[in-house]
């Protein structure tokens, strides 16, 4: 009743191509923004702020760069929290060696350098595919885990190899209270999902969707196979890495290849799966599904604590975990973007829908 | 036939090529000349070695023996997407559409070439990529309107039926306003109306824009009708070679082939 798209006309070739083409989702993108950048800070407790919207919107970002890569370029990676441990590792090394380097500076250089070693294993993509190649960036994963934990130069001869970050700043702001790290990670998140929407929507986004869906007729057009495959590994392990690093900076305050391990790798894969593929909404659909369903699982596991062991409450909840990944997997194979979308749909067209 | 319509230089040569793969001879000195605005079809039964021909042209198969030369210009070795460059583009047997993409974005794909803005100018999606979009589109939608497919312009590829698939995949191919266009068997599987449409778009492609056309095709009344001249290829061999009338009368393609009423 109330999304219509009835009576707005577009009379452009550029509004026709705009990100949101209906009124009514414009409306509720602002409200959403309005929410999460003005009200949220402001209002939201510690826990919600560091505790849940945080790792949230790490976790997005990720899943936006894995869905860059696998989404919409049909490459399949089980690497990205290697590429995240670049990232975070990079970004610590570029702080402690030049000293006085800006904050999103270093953030900015790790992700580079998290391209760069991206577009390095990316390189077999060339010759296989799919499960194979799952394979290959398997093997990123556990190289690039060896290397920081076997070469002291990387966390500085930490004898743990575990090392603090150092404090933030950005322009002069401490970045210290859990409202401030929101609203750090949260305008990283954003601005980096727009320029995904932007690319998915130009002439590199169609490339990497003719590469997923036919390559040989994508070859044929006339779209370069090395470039735009290498061009995909390297920004998604861009998002990856900038990820990695607010990870380790922002969320844990700690820099540790423990906390990229294969474990991370699959939940990033989880994400989109659940999500949806190819589709940056779904990106962050999937982040909150993984990381908000744990936490209410919890908080409805607390409310019989009495009754049942924690142990087996613990159990209880992975069982469930695993039967929701399955039961939406078999209900909608293409994940909680598509749902969202047949919602609109049907409502398009409520309550009268003949 | 439009009688005002030039035909004009020679601008593909192939040159006795051959090709196989393992032991398989899929093609055996195989010789032939395109030139310019002309329809040229080639012909034979399944296996002769058609398909095999177009991805010799565009590059996808390397010939072991011969060479092809386009514009003048000799290449042995060149990958499809280069030939792209140089202006050929293709459609191909089996309907290679990208199936997760709508019909406009399809399109849209086969006018890539013609963009040249880098990535983070797409991420920003400010100047140039936006003016590039706008300008392309307006291509894309002339192409739209002459394969008479506005109403499914949106929609998923996926979605649509077989015959409307194949128009798609024409309209790809000339989004990237190629100078040669060879279409693989682009009536395959479709009704007598379908066929009537696909024909009469062929024609008005090679009208309009003066495009080369090189296609492969089993309905022999097509083939009859559309074509200014006709190549038949039998086990990987060139067996015919010349106007429609004179394959007609040709006596070894009628043996292959064509066949005789008896």
């Amino acid at each position: 009743m109330f999304y219509r798209e009835s009576g707005q006309f577009k009379s452009s070739y550029a509004a026709d191509s705009a990100i949101l083409t209906i009124a009514q989702d414009r409306l509720f993108i602002a409200a959403l923004l309005a929410l999460a950048f003005v009200v949220l800070p402001g209002l939201g407790s510690d826990y919600l702020l560091s505790g849940i919207l945080i790792p949230f919107l790490i976790l997005s970002l990720a899943a936006l760069g894995l869905n860059i890569l696998t989404g919409y370029a049909g490459q399949l990676s089980l690497g990205s929290a290697a590429f995240m441990a670049v990232g975070a590792f990079a970004t610590y090394n570029f702080m402690l060696r030049m000293p006085g380097m800006p904050l999103l500076l270093a953030i900015f250089l790790g992700g580079l350098m998290a391209a760069l070693v991206g577009v390095a294993f990316g390189l077999p993509s060339l010759r296989i595919k799919g499960f194979y190649l799952a394979v290959a960036t398997l093997a990123a994963q556990f190289f690039i885990e060896w290397v920081f934990t076997k070469f002291g130069w990387f966390t500085n001869y930490s004898s743990s190899g575990v090392i603090s970050a150092p404090p933030m700043q950005v322009f002069g702001i401490a970045i210290d209270t859990p409202a401030s790290k929101y609203l750090l990670t949260l305008s990283i998140v954003a601005l980096m999902a727009l320029a995904a929407k932007n690319m998915a929507r130009a002439s590199i986004g169609r490339a990497w969707m003719a590469i997923r869906d036919m390559d040989v007729a994508a070859e044929v057009i006339g779209i370069p196979m090395l470039r735009t495959k290498l061009l995909a590994f390297a920004i998604s392990s861009f998002y990856c890495g900038v990820a990695g690093a607010l990870y380790a900076f922002v969320l844990l305050g700690t820099v540790d290849a423990q906390a990229f391990d294969l474990h991370r790798s699959f939940q990033v894969l989880f994400m989109i799966i659940v999500g949806g593929v190819g589709s940056i909404l779904g990106s962050f659909l999937g982040a909150a599904f993984i990381v908000l369903l744990p936490i209410c699982l919890n908080l409805l596991g607390q409310a019989f604590h009495d009754t049942i062991s924690t142990q087996f409450l613990a159990n209880l909840e992975m069982m469930l975990f695993g039967g929701l990944i399955i039961f939406f997997l078999i209900v909608e194979p293409h994940g909680l973007a598509r749902l969202w979308q047949i919602a609109k749909e049907k409502l398009r067209v409520w309550p009268f829908p003949h | 036939m439009n009688p005002h319509r030039k035909i004009g230089d020679v601008i593909l040569q192939a040159e006795a090529i051959s090709l196989s793969f393992g032991g398989v001879k899929a093609l055996t000195n195989i010789s032939l000349e395109v030139r310019e605005h002309e329809v040229l079809s080639i012909i034979g039964p399944n296996g002769a070695g058609k398909s095999s021909m177009l991805n010799v042209i565009n590059g996808v198969y390397h010939p072991q023996q011969g060479r092809v030369i386009y514009r003048g210009e000799a290449r042995s070795k060149m990958r499809p997407h280069e030939a792209a460059r140089q202006g050929i583009a293709r459609t191909f047997q089996n309907i290679a559409l990208f199936k997760g993409m709508s019909v406009l974005d399809n399109i849209m794909t086969g006018r890539n070439l013609k963009m040249r803005s880098n990535f983070i100018q797409q991420a920003l999606y400010w100047g140039r990529t936006q003016r590039e979009e706008i300008a392309n589109r307006e291509q894309v939608e002339k192409i739209i309107d002459f394969l008479e497919i506005q109403h499914i312009r949106k929609t998923p590829v996926g979605r649509l039926p077989y015959g409307l698939q194949k128009r798609v995949e024409l309209a790809r191919a000339l989004a990237a306003e190629p100078t040669l266009l060879l279409l693989d068997e682009p009536m395959a599987g479709m009704n007598v109306e379908e066929k009537q449409d696909m024909c009469r778009f062929i024609l008005d492609v090679n009208d309009e824009f003066g495009t080369t056309i090189v296609l492969i095709e089993h309905d022999m009344g097509v083939v009859m009708d559309i074509s200014d001249r006709v190549v038949v290829l039998d086990y990987g061999k060139k067996i015919g070679d010349g106007t429609p009338d004179e394959i007609r009368g040709n006596a070894d393609v009628i043996a292959a082939y064509l066949g005789t009423s008896h």
